[in-house]
């Protein structure tokens, strides 16, 4: 069942900046979508709206095909999970997963059989009798998924699900609610922050900024092919580097990649370098090469980052396998050639 | 809230804060001295008179009259004061309007106002010749001088125990979960009766034992509006006072005890209601 949103737009103060500002996008049946940005952009918003916890200002929200933008909460059929878990603090785990279908008013059998299988479902059977106050963190939340789980939701919009839970258990859920989506394929919604996150799960992200679509398609796709910088810097991070086009190519400082097509001579452009797309080497001739200084270098467990100064003033971030920098023999304070062949070269405004 | 097993774990445990033992010294001396010994005298006084005195006392018709007008209106004015003191707390909570902080002011007057003020001018107000009362009089309602006046005098000293102990709790309650509720298919009511009010539902039960007690002990409000007529509107207190007015020691502090042993039973099972309806809370 899809989920489509049609220039959709909020605003919560009448002459404010726009939380959502006319986003259209549409979630694949059976398949995780992330909504992708930094806090502000209006991901969460956006969840919301298709929720109908909050009233768009414009646009049409449709859900399996259905017009929903002036249905009510109750009557949309979503799943939804907060961050808080928001549970019920005076039910039990059992009445807390019940909830939904004793509003519902199915038969007691009927309840007692799908929580219970909710419950082993979330690896909690047995947990039936305790309250919230007695659970860890992890364990609420998948108490709360299968709250949103048990009335057989058209979707489930997960806000930050993870946002408030420790490295371990965050990665532990992560590979749940994996294994969960192949057997279930439920259209699942996940606002998130957080890349790796996206990355990892989603089969498709609709990356946000300022309540604008910046870029929408797989996640590789956005990594290998950014749209804007900001996408690029967003998924994957680097550092950002000024540079000027001259005869196809864009120099920066004493280094020159390929210029994106279509650049004009003397047009500015902006490089992003990944840490991990740098290859450095002792000495070497060729063409997108530079020389630049070694100023620090951090051990990070396998890895090893590298800080470079270039010519210009411009500092580059490198992570490096700790084996590759051992047969490099690099050191602080040497002098290396930097390839920069895969920076990612933009050609626009750019203000960070 | 298991952090009560007295002897074995808590006079052993060091806390980060110092002073655990005369911290706890002192305050069995306080409450000794403030609460228990003046308790332990009245009973003490009390016993001067015999068992088959106290039963008579007791028993006499103009005093179970005024058990059960102290009782019974305390009851209602606690309950009126439970529906509209979370009315009046949702109301200061949820929503914002002008003159809000100015309401919230009020709610505390009848805390300040001394109780003989709130009295005569209650009486003034709903007697048949005042502004209310020839109003209702044209209803057919009588307030003052009735034990329906009573309960009047002892909503108003009441007030504001609901809504201050419910205030921080609706504060405190996570807008998200109605939320959870809402997108889970409930409706508003729903809502409010499986999940709002649970979870008030402690806070709820303190303001109205705390409304209740009150009034229980309440006075001066209480005497100008009730008449104080014998069998009709006569209160425990005003009992005791004219007992004492008469020099007759033994029998006031007998009425008191009793009221003292009522009172003690109502508010342990509240206490234990409440201990009940906060299961599931965080410790």
């Amino acid at each position: 069942m899809s989920v489509r949103t049609e220039i959709v737009s909020k605003r919560f103060a009448a002459r404010g900046p726009a939380a959502v500002d006319n986003v259209t996008f549409e979630a694949k049946p059976g398949a995780i979508t992330t909504l992708l940005g930094p806090s502000g952009s209006g991901k969460s918003t956006l969840l919301r709206l298709i929720a109908g916890l909050e009233r768009p200002d414009g646009g049409k929200i449709s859900i399996d095909g259905k017009d929903v933008t002036h249905v009510s909460p109750r009557e949309r059929n979503v799943g939804f999970v907060f961050q808080s878990y928001a549970l019920f603090r005076h039910m039990t785990v059992f009445e807390n997963v019940a909830f939904g279908m004793r509003i519902r008013k199915l038969g007691k059998e009927r309840i007692q059989e799908r929580v219970l299988e909710l419950l082993s479902r979330v690896q909690l059977a047995g947990y039936e009798g305790r309250y919230p106050s007695q659970l860890s963190g992890g364990q609420r939340q998948r108490i709360a998924l299968a709250r949103a789980l048990a009335t057989d939701p058209k979707v489930l919009l997960l806000d930050e699900p993870f946002g408030a839970l420790d490295t371990k258990v965050r990665i532990e859920l992560r590979e749940w609610l994996l294994a969960f989506q192949e057997s279930a394929r439920v259209t699942t919604l996940l606002v998130t922050h957080d890349q790796d996150e996206a990355l990892e799960l989603s089969e498709h992200v609709v990356l946000l900024a300022d309540g604008k679509v910046e870029q929408t398609g797989a996640p590789h796709e956005l990594y290998d092919a950014p749209a804007t910088s900001f996408v690029a810097s967003f998924l994957g991070g680097g550092s950002l580097l000024k540079g000027t086009v001259r005869s196809g190519r864009a120099e920066v400082g004493s280094l020159a990649v390929q210029a994106p097509e279509g650049a004009e001579d003397g047009a500015e452009v902006r490089a992003l370098v990944r840490p991990h797309d740098v290859r450095l080497e002792k000495a070497a001739d060729g063409g997108e090469v530079a020389v630049a200084r070694v100023e620090r270098m951090r051990r990070i467990g396998p890895r090893i980052k590298l800080l470079l100064m270039l010519p210009t003033g411009d500092a580059v971030t490198v992570h490096m396998p700790k084996t590759e920098v051992d047969e490099l023999g690099i050191e602080s304070g040497d002098r290396v050639l930097v390839d920069l062949k895969d920076a990612k070269v933009f050609v626009e405004d750019y203000a960070i | 809230m298991s952090t009560v097993g007295f002897g074995n774990t808590l006079l052993r445990r060091r806390g980060v804060l110092p002073g655990f033992g005369a911290g706890f010294g002192l305050t069995l001396f306080y409450a000794g001295l403030l609460v228990l010994l003046p308790l332990g005298a009245l009973i003490l006084k009390a016993s001067a008179l015999g068992p088959r005195d106290v039963f008579r006392l007791v028993t006499d018709p103009r005093t179970l009259q005024a058990f059960q007008l102290t009782f019974g209106s305390s009851a209602v004015a606690g309950g009126v004061n439970a529906l509209f003191g979370l009315l009046l707390a949702w109301v200061l909570v949820r929503y914002q309007f002008p003159g809000k902080s100015l309401v919230d002011a009020l709610v505390d007057l009848p805390f300040a106002l001394p109780t003989a003020v709130a009295g005569i001018s209650l009486t003034s107000i709903y007697a048949e010749n005042g502004s209310l009362g020839a109003l209702l009089g044209k209803l057919g309602l009588k307030v003052a001088f009735t034990p329906l006046g009573v309960t009047v005098a002892l909503i108003f000293v009441g007030i504001p125990f609901v809504v201050r102990t419910v205030q921080p709790v609706l504060e405190d309650l996570d807008r998200d979960v109605e939320e959870a509720a809402a997108v889970l298919g409930a409706t508003r009511l729903q809502t409010f009766a499986r999940v709002i009010l649970p979870a008030l539902f402690p806070a709820l039960l303190t303001g109205f034992a705390l409304a209740f007690a009150r009034a229980l002990g309440e006075y001066g409000s209480v005497v100008f509006i009730s008449g104080n007529m014998p069998y009709k509107t006569e209160i425990v207190p005003l009992l005791i006072v004219t007992r004492l007015e008469q020099y007759d020691y033994a029998g006031a502090t007998a009425l008191a005890c009793v009221m003292l042993l009522f009172s003690f039973l109502i508010l342990l099972a509240v206490n234990l209601l409440q201990r009940w309806s906060r299961r599931g809370a965080p410790a």
